[in-house]
């Protein structure tokens, strides 16, 4: 609906409607959405079947009706002239909190205390005694009771051309259950495309462990993820044991984070140099679980040994900078330059050698600065097929859903992404997404390059660590 | 278990190199005397013969050592070098579960100034900040290598203890490390250290008991629920069945005893006493418990259990009849542990073998390598390091070291290679300041 009225607001959109304009008036002021979209004459960018140079995109009752060179179209079919512009599957971001809404910002009162010292009368946290206390675990958390349409960050997501987002919480060492969401709804629950797709793992170290909880080391969090596994196979087998030979046996008391873990299909786990990811591969194996290796800023060295794990990666869009406001006097280690150089290289590097990989926004979240992370892997060596595969197939296979997102297909989800000029080149701009059938058009506003005139935004104020 | 062995051995396959032999040099073998005009032929990356006028096979690297010096390559007992994501979990009094292994890191540059020192074997340990730390393991430092093949091939894993003042700093009131969010850990004195390795012994003989039990009840035919698998005990069990080595951190003579008497208590073996500044009072002692002891040369009083210190402490231990080794415990020590050893023999007028054995052999004993690695004789390990003057010199460098009779340090390549490393950081660098430019105008 909003679509349709901002639309109706351009004069050249009008004159390109050109005769159903009556009929699609009439259907708003009904205060209805048209049954039915078709994009004609377009070139169509399928991913997953024949690429067309004038195709035409029939959607209807939020999936893909038909698609085609010569596809009728119906009469009740709110027609885009496709002249100009490309269809894409719709993007999606491959791991990220997109649909989550930001927490509400901290008290004034707890703020207040930050300034380093606590305040007389804090308490401390209770100290973890060790894994069996289940520290920083939100194994049982879903992402899809958690994601609504109120996060103001869907816009932006939008104007840069994704629709979808695999979405963790992010929280904790183990995060809890993601889904696969649509970015836009009337609901949270209109938004879940899939659910749940696997558990997010951060290793959160620091502090050596003084006046901390457990765990605080890397190997910290290694081993408790590893018991966690152990006795999330323990708690299986105990539980098949006690429901066959329940007298005699005590029963095995109730754990809703390993409840989670078993729920998972999949796990995440991280890793961007390569000794972490050679640690990682090895660590992934153990568990015994099916998983997917995120980061891979130094995949570049690493290629080989991913290739031949066979397991999924996502890169992370936020590619490692010069830190901002570095002491000058500063001599970087030259591996770290490398990084700094190299990193884009890997996308192209991992569609070169066959290895199915997506792209997360890590953090990234205005229109221009996602293009321009895009851009940097499609200069860095990457084919724009193999990048908008990476962006649409390959992120939907890697969680199962490639039967329902991921191609322009009949049958499949309507999430579409219409950019006018094809998509990473700088003129470029994306016209139209459609989520569900949905029709929106992102702002033109937000997807020009932010002025580079000083430091952007407020500085922080009273951060609590 | 039998595919992970074949890998190894795979790996261990691909890691010697060519065959080598190291002419006419002053060899010094540590437990068999000292070779003048000596030779020493590596095959398959252990030492096939040692002595004079060998003949090399086709195809070996053939180096001149005239001139020159060559010694086993040098073992560290004590390391915490290529340790990534924190040294410590230090949160926990006995943080048994955590594993040095899962967090090795190949890439860690101290591995290859430890190889420009000699250095060829550490033994990585957790930190200090917990009465029973975590898990430790030995690696050869081959560089290049990725984590899995630095392991040590057959070498016993160990475990972190530690007493004193480390372990009970965050229990104490006004200690920095007790400050931060976390309420303060237990223990806060030495008794509670002492207190937390007999608790965590009792729960290890219980979790034994109860795996008995569970087994002795499947063997009957009946459907027990099997226990937990725990990760913090698991490496007690193994301790108690002597599969691995406790190293213990310790200063004070008092709490040497003390620990010895629980390990007594308790039914395992301490292997070795790491620091152990006062063990030349107790020497009698750690010698028929059977602990090794590795020390520092002559470092002291950086806090007040480190101040009734000696640097005669390993030469009074050796004529105690303690296995004594001198180590690290850092990253820069670790490249001239030779001259650490020259110290025993300034202080306590050791040998120059029984020097040299401080930082080759004796290590090695402690850390049941010794057939393995630790002197030159045929049969160990192609492990080897060639000096320009004798090693026990202030003024020795080393020229080249071997692992398994790989070249991993090349004095004159490395020197060579500098300018080549610089031009190529240089070029990252102006590209990355011309790429910021571009973006502001």
């Amino acid at each position: 609906m909003g679509g349709f009225t901002r639309l109706c607001e351009r004069g050249g959109m009008k004159r390109r409607f050109g005769l159903i304009l009556a009929v699609l008036l009439a259907a708003a002021l009904r205060g209805e959405v048209p049954s039915a979209i078709a994009i004609q004459g377009a070139h169509v960018v399928a991913v997953h079947g024949p690429e067309l140079a004038h195709g035409t995109v029939l959607i209807r009752n939020g999936l893909i009706e038909a698609v085609g060179e010569n596809v009728p179209v119906p009469g009740d079919a709110w027609v885009i002239n496709g002249a100009g512009l490309t269809v894409y599957p719709g993007f999606i971001d491959a791991l990220g909190t997109w649909g989550i809404p930001a927490p509400a910002p901290p008290a004034p009162g707890r703020a207040a205390g930050a300034g380093g010292t606590p305040p007389a009368t804090a308490q401390p946290e209770p100290r973890v005694r060790g894994p069996e206390d289940r520290p920083q675990t939100y194994a049982y958390e879903r992402a899809a009771d958690l994601v609504s349409p109120s996060d103001s960050r869907l816009e932006a997501a939008r104007a840069a051309g994704f629709t979808t987002s695999a979405t963790f919480p992010n929280r904790g060492i183990i995060e809890g259950l993601g889904a696969l969401v649509d970015l836009a709804g009337e609901r949270g629950r209109d938004m879940v495309v899939a659910q749940p797709i696997g558990e997010q793992i951060i290793f959160r170290v620091g502090g050596g462990g003084f006046g901390r909880s457990f765990p605080a080391s890397l190997m910290g969090n290694i081993a408790y993820v590893r018991q966690l596994y152990l006795d999330e196979a323990n708690y299986r087998e105990a539980r098949q044991i006690y429901a066959k030979n329940p007298a005699g046996n005590r029963r095995p008391e109730y754990d809703h984070a390993l409840e989670g873990l078993s729920e998972a299909p999949r796990i995440l786990l991280p890793a961007q140099e390569s000794q972490q990811i050679d640690r990682i591969l090895r660590f992934g194996r153990e568990l015994k679980v099916p998983f997917v290796v995120y980061g891979a800023h130094e995949g570049y060295r690493s290629i080989d040994e991913l290739k031949q794990a066979n397991v999924p990666v996502l890169v992370s869009l936020k590619w490692p900078e010069k830190p901002k406001n570095a002491d000058p006097a500063d001599i970087p280690n030259e591996r770290d330059l490398e990084m700094r150089e190299r990193a884009p290289e890997v996308p192209g590097l991992l569609a070169k050698s066959g290895i199915a990989f997506g792209f997360y926004s890590d953090g990234i979240e205005s229109a221009p600065d996602l293009k321009k992370a895009l851009k940097k892997a499609v200069d860095a060596g990457l084919t724009r097929p193999d990048a908008i595969k990476a962006l649409t197939w390959n992120t939907a296979e890697i969680y199962g859903a490639a039967d329902r997102l991921g191609s322009i297909e009949k049958g499949k989800i309507a999430n579409l992404t219409v950019t006018r000029g094809e998509a990473f080149d700088d003129k470029s701009t994306v016209e139209y997404v459609i989520i569900d059938g949905k029709l929106f058009e992102p702002s033109k506003e937000l997807q020009k390059p932010a002025p580079p005139t000083g430091p952007q935004g407020k500085p922080a104020e009273g951060e609590v660590n | 278990m039998r595919r992970a062995f074949l890998i190894l051995w795979a790996a261990a396959g691909s890691l010697f190199g060519q065959a080598l032999l190291v002419r006419n040099t002053t060899v010094l073998t540590v437990t068999k005397g000292t070779i003048t005009n000596g030779d020493v032929l590596v095959e398959n990356g252990r030492i096939a013969a040692v002595g004079k006028n060998l003949s090399a096979p086709s195809g070996a690297q053939i180096v001149d050592g005239t001139g020159k010096f060559l010694m086993p390559g040098i073992i560290d007992c004590h390391s915490h070098t290529a340790i990534e994501g924190g040294v410590n979990e230090g949160t926990v009094s006995d943080s048994s579960m955590v594993n040095i292994r899962d967090v090795i890191n190949p890439t860690d540059i101290n591995i290859y100034r430890g190889l420009a020192g000699g250095l060829t074997v550490s033994n990585v340990l957790h930190g200090s900040a917990n009465a029973i730390g975590g898990q430790t393991i030995v690696i050869k430092l081959r560089w290049g290598k990725t984590a899995e093949e630095m392991l040590f091939e057959g070498a016993k894993p160990g475990i972190k203890f530690a007493l004193g003042e480390n372990p009970k700093r965050q229990g104490y009131p006004s200690s920095f490390f007790s400050q931060g969010p976390a309420e303060r850990r237990y223990p806060g004195t030495r008794m509670g250290v002492e207190q937390v390795i007999r608790d965590s012994f009792i729960e290890a003989r219980n979790y034994q008991a109860d795996w008995k039990e569970y087994r002795d009840r499947v063997a009957r035919g009946e459907h027990p629920i099997p226990p937990r698998k725990d990760l913090r005990l698991e490496p007690l069990v193994e301790v108690l069945e002597g599969k691995r080595y406790v190293h213990a951190h310790c200063y004070r003579s008092d709490e040497i005893l003390m620990l010895l008497r629980v390990a007594d208590e308790m039914g395992f073996k301490i292997r070795t006493l790491q620091h152990v500044l006062e063990g030349y009072k107790v020497a009698d002692e750690i010698a028929r418990h059977g602990a090794g002891a590795s020390t520092f040369s002559d470092w002291w009083s950086y806090k007040i259990e480190a101040y009734d210190a000696t640097p005669y402490n390993a030469a009074i231990m050796t004529r105690k009849g303690v296995v004594v080794s001198l180590n690290s415990d850092s990253d820069e020590l670790q490249r001239h542990l030779n001259l650490e050893a020259a110290k025993t023999m300034r202080y306590g007028g050791l040998s120059e073998d029984e020097a040299l054995a401080m930082v080759t052999i004796n290590p090695a004993k402690q850390l049941g390598i010794d057939d393995k690695v630790g002197s030159i004789e045929v049969g160990k390990s192609g492990d080897l390091v060639l000096f320009d003057r004798h090693p026990l010199d202030n003024y020795s460098k080393v020229l080249k070291t071997w692992i398994d009779g790989h070249e991993y340090f090349d004095r004159d390549k490395d020197l060579s290679e500098r300018t080549e490393f610089a031009r190529k950081k240089k070029e990252l660098m102006d590209k990355e300041k011309a790429a910021a430019k571009e973006v502001t105008p």
